[in-house]
């Protein structure tokens, strides 16, 4: 079985804050990681290639220094790597850049996609199902649990009042939550293979059969035309007092507001 | 593309179990206040079964119109018979705006059906509005303002080249139109035919799950736990105080991911948007996204011993203490008021 993960470097969105002077986001320091639901789906494909036999290839759309996430990925035990980068497909939204990534799955060889959900830094949950648009093939969206039966899976999937056990045929897509498992961590026999052993694999504009007017910043319907902090809310008292006197200081704010 | 085909506003109506959800009537109600500035009608889609009593509450609920889908393959949800059928209604009616709820239907639907009419789709957007084009005069562009990194930043974004300009839209943002039995009904059934090969999932199995508590988006008061509460059995306190004020009790994603906590009750980025009326934040340090979920609530109480914790910066009224010997105090001294008030 082929399985190929599509992979995203992202900033960790929880280490970014903000200059209180400046209102703008600081991004020194803020370390890259490979976004949590995309590892969930490494590690779910890592999973099935110890039970069932596997070949992973992970792919990351990005730019030349995304190359430690798949290091990352090798060193977890991903059989081969593929960095997509370009400056043709710099500037992409969720269309272009799910068209990048569809063309370049149409050069390898699989039975099972999987992406996560979403990405922490922009949260759209959009390229997974827009991959499989492209290379018309299922998707099954927010997958918890995943079994293989043959050339058949069974995905568990989440919703807010309900999961769906859906069963359908290979090849199909499916995007990992979090909640599908605990990633392992790197070994050290594994980070040494990844440098020394493996190699992450290059692809260009002219390794990808795609329309160049469907890619990047010029195939992205959607713009950014506006980016800016929230003005922060006046921010209320603080009080530091006994825990008794905190309590009737409560209800006595509460009695003022008539919540109570 | 000619954009100047595309005229009215489509609002994806979500059903589940035969019901629509709550976030199309806010959809509705904000299609309503966009399509007075374009000039223009606001339909609701309805794909389902056995849903024309539903159909019509929508325009009651101020939809112009109604397109009801009825078939056996979209009563419950499954991605590639929705697809099929919502990109049909839309390829042939040409709307120049399609908004879908931010849940987990509409976050998977909305991308496939993009990405089938090729044009752009803005996801989980918190504002909406109409904006001329900058480049083209006299066009009118949807502008959608979105939380990106986690909440740190908000993004305005605009389709200027393709049609129809399609949003997913956070649930509990938006308010509802004014709802009016004498709203005429305009309900067209659209016939639908799905082909066999359209259905290609099977569904083994569908299980609810069951929600003892008040859904977090739709209660007054919320009593919020975070890593503070340092274990599940610590609830039991944050629910005591919840009934006291007829609220029920929400978590940040740490309390969440730990496992203390169910996941239809986390609030933040990743979680719900909440604005009740009174939010009591125990020992939830505030990170931005937890921050971004609730800082809409009406009144802000924040109890947390670190007092450089950010939710001091959002709260009304912050209390620099230990939640183990304030909440029950809390709890006593909200006994004895309605002690009070009942002898009143």
């Amino acid at each position: 079985m082929n399985i190929v993960v599509c992979i995203k470097q992202v900033p960790d969105t929880t280490e970014v804050r903000i200059d209180p002077k400046t209102n703008t986001l600081i991004r020194e320091g803020v370390p890259s990681i490979i976004n949590p639901d995309d590892k969930a789906g490494l590690e779910a494909a890592l999973r099935l290639k110890d039970e069932y036999g596997a070949h992973v290839t992970v792919i990351s759309m990005g730019i030349p220094a995304a190359e430690v996430a798949l290091r990352e990925a090798l060193a977890m035990g991903a059989d081969e790597a593929i960095l997509i980068t370009d400056r043709a497909f710099g500037g992409a939204d969720t269309l272009a850049t799910s068209t990048t990534l569809a063309a370049a799955l149409k050069n390898l060889n699989y039975d099972l996609i999987i992406t996560g959900r979403q990405a922490i830094d922009g949260d759209t949950a959009q390229v997974g199902p827009q991959i499989a648009e492209h290379l018309g093939l299922v998707n099954i969206s927010y997958a918890e649990d995943i079994k293989i039966d043959g050339n058949e899976i069974i995905v568990k999937r989440q919703y807010e009042d309900r999961y769906h056990t859906l069963k359908t045929k290979l090849p199909c897509l499916i995007t990992a939550l979090t909640e599908l498992n605990k990633p392992r961590y790197m070994t050290p026999g594994g980070i040494f293979d990844a440098y020394r052993e493996k190699a992450v694999k290059i692809w260009n504009l002219k390794d990808v059969d795609v329309d160049q007017e469907s890619i990047g910043l010029k195939g992205s319907p959607t713009k950014v035309v506006k980016s800016f902090t929230k003005g922060a809310k006046a921010a209320g008292k603080v009080f530091a007092l006994e825990p008794q006197e905190s309590a009737e200081l409560i209800v006595e704010k509460m009695k003022e507001k008539f919540i109570i | 593309m000619n954009i100047s085909e595309y005229k009215g506003i489509f609002v994806f109506a979500e059903q589940r179990d035969r019901k629509v959800q709550k976030v199309a009537y806010e959809l509705i109600g904000k299609a309503k206040e966009l399509a007075k500035d374009l000039n223009t009608s606001v339909t609701a889609v309805l794909l389902g079964r056995g849903m024309k009593d539903e159909a019509e509450k929508l325009c009651y609920a101020g939809a112009d119109k109604v397109i009801y889908a009825d078939h056996e393959l979209l009563d419950e949800y499954m991605t590639e018979p929705y697809t099929y059928t919502l990109h049909k209604i839309i390829a042939e009616r040409k709307p120049e705006i399609v908004l879908y709820g931010a849940t987990a239907i509409g976050r998977d639907l909305a991308p496939r059906v993009s990405a089938r009419l090729k044009t752009g789709l803005t996801a989980d957007c918190t504002g909406l509005a109409i904006t001329e084009d900058e480049t083209n005069e006299g066009q009118l562009n949807l502008a959608m303002t979105r939380p990106a990194f986690g909440g740190n930043l908000m993004a305005t974004i605009i389709i200027g080249k393709h049609r129809p300009q399609m949003a997913t839209v956070r649930p509990g943002v938006m308010q509802r139109a004014k709802y009016s039995d004498r709203n005429p009904v305009n309900v067209e059934e659209y016939k639908t035919e799905i082909p066999a090969d359209r259905k290609n999932v099977e569904i083994l199995d569908v299980t609810k799950i069951i929600q003892q508590r008040m859904n977090i988006e739709e209660a007054k008061v919320l009593v919020s736990g975070g890593r503070g509460m340092h274990g599940p059995e610590n609830y039991a306190m944050l629910e005591e105080l919840a009934d006291l004020l007829g609220g029920t009790i929400s978590a940040s994603r740490a309390a969440v991911d730990a496992g203390w906590v169910p996941k239809d009750r986390q609030v933040g980025q990743t979680g719900k948007t909440v604005r009740p009326n009174l939010y009591i934040a125990c020992g939830i340090s505030g990170a931005i996204q937890h921050l971004a979920g609730m800082e809409e609530s009406d009144f802000i109480i924040a109890i947390n011993k670190d007092e450089t914790a950010p939710i001091f910066e959002v709260a009304d009224v912050g209390i620099v203490g230990d939640i183990f010997k304030v909440v029950p105090l809390l709890i006593e001294e909200l006994k004895k008021e309605k002690a009070l008030s009942k002898v009143q």
